[in-house]
């Protein structure tokens, strides 16, 4: 490993053409569901849902992108993982630049070996007809040219890292609950041995005790692993246990970044100081955000 | 009198034509003006005990137990004591507000249904409703009231549902999860306004939410559900101080704190059960770090215990234990 950073992105920008003048009354929800975030109007019929954003993550290092809906953290997040074209800005993964002209099968595969995802919704992002063992298996072969026994102990080994046992392994997802459900996510994320993996609000829809135990997973498979993690988030508390960085994004800009123990201890923008106080804890009583 | 009183609360649903149990035992009872906290994890039954409370369960369940508001039994009500109930004495506020306002009717007809409904006159009722949207913080409530659902946004959506819920001047508001789909700021927003309305009013509220520390923050008293049996209930101020339960410490120990975190959380072990999952004993022994042969063994009685009460044999003497001990964290 070198110091070069593994993920590097410059000047990010993405706009989308709407029809409707309307743009601040696009539903959340509707945005959510589409992974797009759309709310600041520049111009009349283009939406700016991510305006100049830099950032780069060296190898085992966790940057987190906070922000609420509508701040444009999916939107980098499918930009990085190659889902959504940028506008304009650059994305550099292991010092190689991410083309948007002709990508080849065989280029995608590169990619995929390089950067993966692990998506909020556990119960729509397995196919519901495979078995875990399938599933992790059908992975390896696109990526590897391996034996059936090569692949047959690696999958062995990824189930043991995520926590799951020989039964699970044969198990259809409708039999698994959402906490094992995510763990086959990751497991299968993490089998084409990606340099970065990128985690989109991949703990927020899990109970608190299991989310305890996804987070505690996710450390130690990066201990174990060295893999950076690109962790995008609206919970600060969760920030602060799985990240080093952080940079906190309102409506498509990144108002505040550095290490996250700094930032959550003296955050210096009136945004991330409203974000923080907001959050339930121990003697909290909700206050006006004034937003 | 209590506003609310619940008696060993039991709830069967007719799953592939055989009854399943989806709410074991609950016993809770709020006062005038009193908020409590019903928290739990997914498939604790919290909605459905909610639910329980107005009638509002799916087709073919059977209630065991008893529901008395303001000492009149809701499970004895005939359809117009029930209708005459819902539309006077009780409001709901649920999650999602996309999904129980009407998309193709404006804001003013949803908010001045219940009213006209009601017989109230048309400029009286639409004067209340303005200047409820005024006091749950909804800027231009004239305007709002010609737009439709679509062209607001959830947090506003939601002081809209806040608004109608207040319109009817209930005298017991049961919340489920009203903030869990907004934005953190949001939530704080809309806490606020809950909060200040709900005490200059004296409603008693039944607030349920996955969060503890949202709960503890807006409520009197906090009862904490779990596979179907209420665990525990205990005022919201002693919650951290004073653990009596080891589910309770656990959910508290498992959320990571954003200003001080631990190197690791305390994860409690395994998954959350529904409630048809569990066997004899507590429900919560196959998860519990301190549980003895007897947990599983033999179900706990809730019972009093200091200011509040618990479902747990050994909760005196893991007193002061709780939250020092973490819990061994571990796979599903």
């Amino acid at each position: 490993m070198t110091d070069e950073p593994v993920l590097e992105v410059r000047e990010l920008r993405k706009e989308y053409r709407v029809r409707t003048s309307r743009a601040e009354a696009v539903p959340a929800a509707g945005s959510a569901l589409l992974g797009h975030a759309v709310t600041r109007r520049e111009r009349a019929g283009v939406l700016v849902a991510v305006d100049d954003v830099s950032f780069s993550v060296s190898p085992g290092q966790s940057l987190a992108v906070v922000g609420e809906s509508g701040s444009g953290k999916t939107t980098v997040a499918r930009m990085v993982v190659g889902l959504e074209r940028p506008t304009s800005g650059t994305i550099m993964v292991s010092g190689r630049e991410r083309s948007w002209r002709h990508v080849s099968s065989r280029e995608r595969r590169r990619r995929a070996r390089e950067v993966q995802i692990v998506f909020q919704d556990p119960y729509s992002s397995l196919d519901p007809r495979m078995s875990v063992r399938a599933s992790l298996d059908e992975s390896l072969r696109l990526h590897f040219d391996w034996t059936r026994e090569r692949r047959d102990e690696r999958v062995a080994e990824l189930l043991d890292q995520v926590g799951l046992d020989r039964r699970q392994a044969n198990s259809l997802p409708k039999a698994l609950s959402g906490g094992q459900r995510q763990r086959v996510a990751i497991a299968r994320a993490l089998a084409s041995e990606p340099r970065v993996l990128i985690c989109d609000e991949a703990v927020a829809s899990l109970d608190v005790s299991i989310q305890a135990q996804i987070l505690n997973l996710l450390s130690d498979i990066r201990d174990a692993t060295g893999v950076s993690y690109l962790f995008i988030s609206h919970d600060l508390a969760v920030v602060r246990q799985v990240s080093d960085a952080v940079l906190v994004m309102r409506r498509g800009r990144v108002i505040e970044a550095g290490p996250t123990a700094s930032v959550l201890s003296e955050p210096s923008d009136a945004y991330t100081k409203q974000l923080l106080a907001a959050i339930p804890r121990p003697g909290w009583k909700p206050t006006l955000s004034g937003s | 009198m209590n506003v609310l009183e619940i008696n060993h609360l039991a709830v069967e649903l007719p799953v592939e034509g055989a009854l399943r149990r989806v709410l074991h035992d609950v016993t809770l009872s709020i006062g005038p003006g009193e908020a409590v906290g019903l928290v739990g994890e997914s498939g604790a039954g919290k909605s459905m005990a909610s639910r329980a409370v107005i009638r509002l369960l799916p087709a073919g369940a059977v209630v065991h137990g008893d529901i008395r508001y303001s000492g009149d039994s809701v499970l004895a009500m005939d359809r117009a004591a029930l209708r005459h109930f819902r539309t006077h004495d009780v409001a709901m506020v649920f999650q999602d507000p996309r999904a129980h306002i009407n998309p193709v009717r404006t804001i003013g007809d949803f908010l001045l249904e219940a009213l006209l409904e009601r017989g109230e006159r048309r400029d009286d009722a639409r004067a209340a409703v303005i200047a409820l949207l005024a006091a749950v913080g909804v800027s231009e409530p004239e305007r709002r009231l010609r737009q439709f659902p679509h062209e607001l946004s959830g947090g506003l959506l939601q002081r809209v549902m806040i608004a109608a819920a207040l319109a009817v001047s209930p005298t017991l508001l049961l919340a489920d999860e009203p903030t869990t789909a907004l934005d953190v700021t949001t939530q704080s927003d809309v806490m606020v306004i809950l909060d200040a309305r709900r005490r200059e009013r004296g409603l008693a509220m039944l607030f349920v939410t996955h969060d503890l520390e949202l709960a503890a923050a807006v409520c009197d008293r906090i009862a904490v559900l779990y596979a179907g049996f209420l665990v525990e209930d205990a005022p919201a101020g002693d919650l951290h101080r004073n653990l009596r339960h080891p589910y309770t410490a656990g959910l508290l120990a498992s959320r990571p704190d954003p200003v001080a975190p631990r190197p690791r959380l305390a994860a409690i072990p395994g998954r959350p059960l529904s409630a048809f999952e569990v066997g004899a004993g507590c429900a919560f022994a196959p998860r519990c770090a301190f549980a003895v042969e007897r947990c599983h063994l033999e179900r706990p009685e809730l019972r009093a215990l200091d200011a509040g009460r618990v479902a747990c044999h050994r909760a005196e003497e893991l007193a002061g234990q709780l939250a020092l001990s973490p819990t061994p964290g571990g796979g599903e």
